[in-house]
């Protein structure tokens, strides 16, 4: 639509009077990143602009020499013809909505975020504005989430009783911001916890900013031989059902995710228990944001789009409308279908995959992500 | 219920056997008769019946929770599944919502069934409401899952029948086989009925069927199996298998699913009445023209009928070829082998002499060079392949390994393009897994078949990104999308049929490997389909 102050192209979100993307998928001069999930910073851009708190973690994602600046949160910056500040989006460490403005008009790009309590990142904070670009990964009323004190409980249950009957405990959860927060949650562990290494890395830009996390360990086989039959292992989904799995001995699985609210997913995933444990908001989270920023026009990416595009229009009286992009509240990009003799989807299958910069070797989360299930943002997989 | 639920749960929650089978000695230990009884009859898949009509449940449910009923539409659509929809749709509940206190346990699994499901059948909606809305309150959400598939008949659970089989053959201190033979028939779900599971004595259903003896597929080698000449060959019929009881004064036919088809067959009742009483024959209902089967799509307009007009009888005349001989003047011969069951069956079935209940024919072959000569002509003869039967194996329950065993006919195959695709249901709620697929005629692609299965989790997962990201169009639950990937398909026939725009369907089809290396301009086109209509199939 002409005059809007962000649109979309073949790169990405863009703002033309800023003169930078948001969160693009392809190669710009200039990103400005809600926050460090795969899907939301890509490597290979000229510079990074991110909140202060996920400098470290978008670093990581971008190779460590990529330019990356940060922002405190509601610090404001003039880019090109607007002002641009972040704020909390309750995601993940370091997570952001952006602020942008124009001549007193507001957009505020959310990103990805929850409104839920979580101790490993700044609380999700309702930022006034016009227009609001919403995510919708579980934009369903059936994902309504559980109070995060009575899931921490079923965990250290399900610890126990595992450890009672002599199995390791192993909860699968994305590397990054999941698992975090279950540690968090776990601050007086009854056990031992070890972590896979995909995660190790990954904690260490969480306490250097004073998040408190129960003390962990690598899990190497050494540390496996000593907690075996009683300890908690947290490792990305893909580790379950490999050779790696062994050196723990009988083990109970347990996968944390959103998607373990519905039955079919818990079950189908091949994991003994399933946790309900996001890092999106739910039906409610999501209303309850979008009425919170006062907006009339509300724009819905990435999730059940259209049904709630058309409950905001219908029920709640907002202008509201699908706004396409490639951000993965339920699909991953390292699963996208190459079809034979079709040039858009081998063209659209290389601009989501490794060719725009960076390789798998080099990428310090590589291994959290090579398994497409792996990725962190959510998907039903 | 709750006790039931519990186990429910557990079962839904692991893949191992032996946990589920812990789970279900536990239950069945520790639940009273009339709960066992019920839980036993709901867990073995017997057939419950629909109570309250669903729209009135999705209505009541958009009610309570203040959303518009296309939201839960839509909810269902992405769930896959009604019962789990309204249960995590209906708001706060009984036990679970936090309020500390804790309903006194709601009745037992066979007073809820009587009272809260039962008793809702043939009131008006307006009453019905009022019950549904008051069990809501008093169960929690994973409870109401289970109500909601009580009252809409549905109830399915992802535990084998021989598990069960087994589980209550433990708990009674009996072998499986004795098990599943007083299972067969039919039983109630009373504590009458479970007692005498339970219990030495026979009593039971006397005209139950015995349990059936499953064949595997041969292995990929069939001359593994060991000397050809162990076996007895016969031809594979495609039809419905099925046991004929004649005792006392009645006959009877089983499904293999434990229903009694008697009505789609009032032909072969008729005969099996001149068989002696004390008579268990176990064969395959055909329908037969002549001197061959019609066709199973003819056979399909008998099943599940209760009766069978004239006009009926004459165009789809049937036969019940009788391959077996379980029981005679009243005695099992189970444990007969099977060439002393097979003299005893042509005896017994050429003194009756009857029209239309037959011996099925051996095929004389003693080299698995012979019988692959015969197998090559199963599709002209229109049967499926081969059975090869030990010649010294008992009737056994169930599907153990190593005594019989079928051998197909290789499957027709096509290359399709997939241009539907729609949501799954129970463990692939949620995923794109069920998929409308064509192949080209005259530059169009006409769907052909749908197939669910034959995919890995891993290509599903793969399917399902892309249907998200290729979708053009929809109506209701079904996804077009751009027709670009294309499948190979596996099936084991062809027919008419004027329900299908393209004037066909096929029989069985399932998936055999996604053909990445395949662009959809060189799926199968619909004129080499009808080629293949042309071959006996």
């Amino acid at each position: 639509m002409r005059g809007d102050l962000v649109t979309t192209t073949e790169a990405g979100l863009w703002c033309e009077a800023g003169g930078f993307h948001i969160d693009p998928w392809r190669p710009v001069d200039r990103a400005v990143v809600t926050h460090a999930h795969a899907d939301h910073t890509r490597p290979g851009s000229g510079r990074y602009l991110t909140a202060a708190s996920g400098v470290e973690l978008v670093r990581l994602r971008t190779h460590a020499d990529a330019v990356v600046d940060g922002l405190e949160y509601g610090e404001r910056l003039r880019i090109g013809g607007v002002e641009v500040s972040f704020h909390p989006a309750g995601h993940i460490l370091g997570s952001a909505q952006i602020r942008i403005e124009r001549a007193g008009e507001v957009w505020v790009v959310g990103g990805d975020y929850k409104t839920g309590s979580d101790p490993t990142c700044a609380a999700f904070e309702a930022v006034p504005c016009d227009v609001f670009i919403s995510e919708s990964t579980f934009g369903l009323p059936v994902f309504q989430w559980p109070d995060p004190e009575d899931v921490a409980r079923d965990v250290r249950a399900w610890w126990e009783g595992n450890a009672a009957s002599g199995r390791t405990s192993l909860l699968c959860a994305y590397a990054l911001g999941k698992s975090q927060r279950l540690l968090a949650a776990l601050n007086d562990a009854p056990g031992p916890i070890a972590v896979h290494g995909a995660l190790d890395k990954l904690l260490g830009p969480y306490r250097d900013q004073g998040i408190e996390l129960p003390p962990t360990r690598y899990a190497s086989v050494d540390v496996a031989k000593e907690i075996r039959g009683h300890g908690l292992v947290i490792a990305p989904p893909s580790a379950n059902g490999t050779p790696w799995m062994r050196k723990f001995g009988d083990v109970s699985t347990a996968f944390a995710s959103g998607w373990m609210t519905l039955r079919g997913p818990r079950r189908r995933r091949g994991f003994d228990q399933g946790f309900t444990v996001s890092d999106h908001a739910d039906w409610r989270g999501l209303l309850g944001a979008i009425e919170a920023t006062g907006a009339t026009r509300v724009l819905v990416t990435h999730g059940y789009v259209d049904p709630l595009v058309r409950y905001l229009s219908e029920e709640r009286g907002l202008h509201a409308e699908p706004l396409a992009s490639r951000f993965e509240g339920e699909g991953d990009g390292a699963d996208e279908v190459k079809v034979p003799g079709s040039d858009a989807a081998a063209a659209a299958a290389a601009a989501v995959s490794g060719e725009v910069g960076g390789t798998a070797e080099d990428d310090p989360m590589e291994d959290a992500a090579a398994d497409p299930i792996e990725d962190p943002a959510e998907g039903p997989a | 219920m709750r006790r039931f639920h519990g186990l429910y749960r557990e079962l839904d929650a692991t893949s191992r056997t032996s946990r589920k089978e812990s789970a279900l000695v536990a239950y069945f230990e520790a639940a009273p008769a009339a709960d066992a009884a019920w839980a036993a009859h709901l867990l073995l898949g017997r057939r419950g019946r629909r109570t309250v009509n669903t729209r009135h449940l999705r209505e009541w449910a958009a009610e309570e929770s203040g959303l518009p009923l296309w939201l839960v539409e839509e909810s269902y659509d992405a769930v896959g599944d009604l019962a789990e929809t309204i249960a995590l749709l209906v708001p706060g509940g009984g036990r679970g919502s936090g309020n500390g206190t804790e309903e006194a346990e709601v009745e037992g699994l066979g007073e809820f069934i009587e009272q809260r499901v039962f008793g809702l059948a043939g009131l008006e909606p307006e009453a019905q409401r009022t019950l549904v809305l008051g069990t809501w309150g008093a169960l929690d959400a994973g409870e109401r899952f289970l109500f909601h598939k009580l009252i809409s008949g549905g109830f399915r659970v992802g535990v084998a029948g021989g598990l069960v089989a087994r589980a209550l053959a433990k708990v009674a201190g009996v072998d499986r086989a004795t098990m599943m033979h007083r299972l067969a028939g039919r039983w109630e779900p009373t504590a009458e009925a479970w007692e005498a599971l339970m219990s030495e004595d026979e009593g039971g259903d006397p005209l139950r069927p015995y349990p059936f003896f499953l064949a595997h597929a041969v292995p990929p080698e069939v001359e593994d199996l060991g000397a050809a000449a162990d076996f007895q060959a016969e031809w594979k019929w495609d039809g419905i298998r099925a046991q004929a009881v004649r005792r006392g004064a009645e006959a009877v036919l089983w499904s293999r699913g434990g229903d009694l088809v008697n009505g789609g067959f009032p032909e072969i009742v008729g005969e099996l009445g001149e068989l002696p009483s004390g008579t268990v024959l176990d064969g395959e209902l055909l329908a037969w023209d002549r001197d061959r089967p019609m066709g199973f799509h003819q056979l399909q307009r008998r099943i599940q009928r209760k009766s069978v007009g004239k006009k009926l009888r004459e165009e789809v005349p049937v036969r019940l070829m009788a391959y077996d001989l379980l029981e005679e003047g009243g005695e099992d011969l189970r444990q007969l082998g099977t060439s002393e069951r097979r003299r005893r069956l042509e005896a017994l079935v050429r003194r009756a002499s009857l029209p239309r209940i037959v011996v099925a024919e051996v095929v004389e072959a003693s080299t698995w060079a012979a019988l692959a000569d015969a197998r090559a002509t199963a599709r002209e003869r229109g049967v499926e392949g081969l059975m090869l039967k030990r010649l010294d194996a008992p009737y056994r329950a169930g599907r153990p390994r190593g005594d019989w065993w079928k051998w197909k006919v290789d499957p027709f195959t096509l290359d399709v393009v997939l241009v539907y695709a729609q949501r799954g249901h129970g463990r692939r709620a949620s995923l794109y897994t069920d998929y409308t697929l064509a192949v080209w005629s005259a530059g169009e692609l006409v769907p052909v078949a749908k197939a669910y299965s034959g995919l890995t989790d891993k290509e599903i997962r793969r399917v399902d990104a892309f249907v998200r990201r290729h979708i053009i169009d929809r109506f209701g639950p079904v996804r077009v999308v751009e027709p670009e990937l294309v499948f190979e398909i596996a099936f084991e026939g062809i027919q008419p049929s004027t329900r299908h725009k393209a004037g066909l369907s096929l029989r069985f089809p399932r998936i055999v490997r996604w053909r990445e290396d395949k662009a959809a301009s060189e799926a199968d086109t619909l004129e080499s389909v009808q080629a293949l209509m042309g071959e006996p199939s």
